[in-house]
């Protein structure tokens, strides 16, 4: 089967005006192979035979794609966006030259160069930091490092689409389980067309022995990203997964619908972090990346933990409820939230806690931080079934609000059916206080300093729980954020 | 080095100052006392460039007009308010905070900034001088802290920052007997040529710690009397009763 294959130059597309604001808004000329635009049977069929998936992948990719055509969008976020046309969309670009690489240092230098830009090192220095790093740009795993290192433990990290040819038993006994392919309509859009993403299995009583983490960049125009990642941890395994992600500076949205689906054993423990910085969009509410994602974790055995951390500064509407289902008798489900929402960005976003086992506890942290014409709302659902005895759960709800034209809103749905459980609720919205500027300012420390700190000191009951590096980053992009939107 | 002249200041056309006359030379120790609602913390808050106040007449600050600059100009420009109600700043520590702001003000001095093991140590030294507790400092500003604490918490600020004009807005009030010889010792180790302190009180007993060169009593936003330490004790017997606007001065003057 044979595709158009097209070069893109988009240089001349990215507005240096904008570039400037957003740090990592170059866009790099990268050889890509383009899928045609547009969503088909006939698109599906060619994504699947690219990457050589077996028959079984794509009857499923089918079912979820004939699903999908019978459903609408969702409308009840408190969000708002011009309708997308989904036939206007490239579901496939492969940014890798023809040759396939051998080696790290074989990467294209080009696509080497961007990760250099964005902090990221895919070559040897990397072992200076102990992170094992897989990048994606676009649809496509680039480069996925340490690998000898973890399978010597018995760690399993690599690209969605390797996992599909080295390790099809364990992808097809797992996909699909925590977040089905009908779960809703970008979860259902994803499972027809997703590309790439990552693959991560813990064996049973293995502690991974570094931090996993995966960069996603778009890069291409007009592209969606629709990356799929599993993660497995088998009975009293242990891994901390982070990612981040960026995108070019483009006038025109850029459609990311991803699932995450996660799975803890007994006694396992899966600890997911990120820092999302895709591009906002400009102060006038251009352009922009939309991130539609649906994030699940299986707590199924007993005594399982998961745990999401996530830091959203970018993306013009951020829509996702990163969740845990606790299954497991005394597993435990944790939420800690930072969402950013400057110029005209909107996010609704929180988390669902679905407590089905005994003894299962859950905590939720949500801090909202609105500045500018910016719009955030809290939404979550805390559910607590019959057979959920001594089930509890925690919830606190923070906003902070800046300037007169930012909006924050909470929405918490607690549905509790059995009657031992207990819920606890807190929420509290304050403008960023006049009185701690001016103190802070009486000290002598600048305005937009003083914001940031204090935005900051909002935040650290969750950027204690990110990993160091990450705890920095994310404070750097909390400031890089907020810039000018104070006075 | 501050001469303040007919000084008004509203707040939602609300006359709060009404032609406030004040001169402190330096390392002067001037006391304001005066009835609830005279209007001490807003004059204190008119010199530190609090935002929301029409204000009319001039304050010159070492020859330059200080009502111009921002707050975090006059900070810089060696002017601390020990605040009245300090604030609290969640999540920001203590540490951090005060190493931040004297960096701030290094920054804009153009003087190079102290790196954390330095200010440590500078941080340890001050902290006797309140016989503070380290604990406080890794602690978030203010947050929890006991009132008495958030006083002490603001001259240790004082002793870091070292201001040439420091402004103490009711610095004694919700102090034990303790506390107030600590912090007022703290003051006074503080007290020197180059540093010249504005003390708002209701309380004569600071003042038998803190010996002020000038006594002032501000009534109905004007200073309406002005005389030396002695003036206090008056004021400790008799009260403000007959201190208006246009009545008699007593005691020496300013
Ligand atoms: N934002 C405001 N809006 C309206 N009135 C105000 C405002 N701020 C202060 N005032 C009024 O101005 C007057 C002076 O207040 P100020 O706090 O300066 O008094 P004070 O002399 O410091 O009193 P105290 O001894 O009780 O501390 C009071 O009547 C107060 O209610
Ligand atoms: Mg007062």
């Amino acid at each position: 089967m044979s595709a158009p294959t097209t070069t893109v130059g988009i240089s001349d597309e990215v507005r240096e005006l904008a570039n400037q604001e957003y740090q990592y808004g170059f866009s790099t000329d990268l050889e890509t192979e383009v899928a045609p635009r547009g969503l088909s049977e006939d698109i599906i069929r060619l994504i699947s035979a690219k990457k050589n998936e077996p028959e079984w992948l794509l009857d499923w990719r089918l079912k979820a794609y004939r699903h999908w055509t019978t459903l609408t969008p969702p409308t009840w976020q408190h969000v708002s966006y011009g309708p997308v046309d989904y036939q206007d969309i490239i579901y496939y670009a492969d940014p890798r030259p023809k040759k396939t690489v051998a080696s790290m240092d074989e990467v294209d230098p080009e696509l080497r160069e961007m990760f250099d830009k964005l902090g990221i090192s895919l070559g040897e220095q990397e072992r200076l930091s102990g992170v094992a790093v897989d990048a994606i740009v676009d649809s496509v795993s680039v480069a996925t490092t340490f690998k000898d290192k973890l399978a010597a433990v018995g760690v399993i990290f690599c690209s969605f689409s390797e996992a599909v040819q080295e390790h099809p038993e364990l992808v097809r006994r797992y996909l699909g389980t925590v977040v089905p392919y009908n779960d809703n309509f970008f979860a259902c859009l994803n499972s027809a067309v997703f590309t790439d993403g990552s693959f991560c299995y813990i064996p049973k009583g293995v502690h991974c022995p570094m931090e996993l983490s995966t960069y996603f960049r778009i890069n291409a125009v007009d592209t969606g990203q629709f990356e799929r990642t599993l993660i497995i941890a088998e009975d009293a395994a242990y891994v901390s997964y982070l990612e981040g992600c960026t995108a070019p500076v483009r006038d025109k949205n850029q459609l990311h619908a991803a699932v995450v689906e996660l799975v803890a054993l007994d006694d396992a423990q899966i600890k997911y972090s990120t820092v999302q910085n895709w591009y906002p969009g400009d102060a006038d509410g251009n352009g922009g990346v939309y991130n539609f994602v649906t994030k699940r974790g299986m707590a199924s055995g007993k005594n399982a933990k998961i745990s999401w951390t996530q830091v959203e500064t970018g993306s013009a509407i951020t829509w996702k409820y990163p969740g845990v289902v606790l299954k497991g008798d005394n597993s435990v489900g944790e939420f800690y939230s930072v969402a950013l929402t400057a110029r005209r960005q909107q996010a609704d976003t929180g988390s669902k806690m679905v407590h089905i086992g005994k003894n299962t506890k859950s905590t939720i942290i949500s801090k909202a931080i609105s500045a500018g014409h910016g719009q955030n709302t809290y939404r979550g659902l805390v559910d607590i079934r019959h057979s959920a005895v001594g089930a509890r759960n925690f919830t606190q709800c923070d906003s902070l609000l800046i300037g007169k034209d930012s909006g924050a809103h909470t929405l918490p749905y607690i549905d509790v059916k059995n009657q031992t459980g207990q819920v606890e609720h807190e929420a509290s919205t304050s403008k960023i206080g006049e009185e701690q500027l001016l103190y802070c300012r009486q000290r002598g420390i600048p305005e937009e300093e003083a914001v940031s700190m204090i935005v900051n000191g909002f935040c650290r009951e969750v950027f204690k729980m990110l990993p160091m590096e990450f705890a920095v980053e994310a404070q750097k992009l909390l400031t890089v954020s907020l810039e000018g939107s104070v006075g | 080095m501050l001469h303040i002249k007919e000084l008004h200041a509203s707040i939602d056309s609300k006359e709060i100052l009404r032609g406030v006359n004040l001169d402190l030379k330096p390392g002067e120790v001037h006391a304001i006392m005066g009835p609830n609602g005279s209007g001490k913390s807003t004059l204190a808050s008119v010199l530190i460039g609090r935002d929301g106040y029409d204000v009319s007449g001039s304050v010159t600050y070492e020859g330059q007009d200080l009502l111009a600059l921002s707050p975090e100009e006059r900070a810089a420009a060696g002017v601390f308010l020990a605040f009245q109600h300090p604030v609290e700043i969640p999540g920001v520590g203590n540490m951090y905070f005060m190493r931040t702001a004297l960096n701030s003000l290094r920054r804009q001095r153009g003087q190079e900034e102290l790196d954390a093991v330095d200010f440590l140590a500078l941080a340890q030294e001050r902290m006797k001088l309140v016989e503070m507790d380290q604990t406080f400092m890794s602690r978030s500003v203010n947050e929890g802290f006991s009132g008495g604490e958030k006083k002490r918490n603001e001259i240790l600020q004082m002793a870091i920052l070292e201001p040439k004009l420091a402004i103490l807005d009711e610095t004694d009030s919700g102090l034990d007997i303790d506390a107030l010889r600590v912090v007022a010792s703290g003051v006074n180790a503080l007290r020197s040529e180059g540093r010249t302190m504005l003390v708002i009180t209701h309380h004569q007993r600071l003042l038998d710690y803190i010996v002020p060169d000038f006594v002032h009593v501000m009534a109905a936003g004007q200073i309406v009397h002005s005389g030396d330490k002695d003036l206090a004790l008056e004021l400790e017997a008799n009260g403000y009763a007959g201190l208006t606007p246009g009545s008699a001065r007593v005691g020496a003057t300013a």
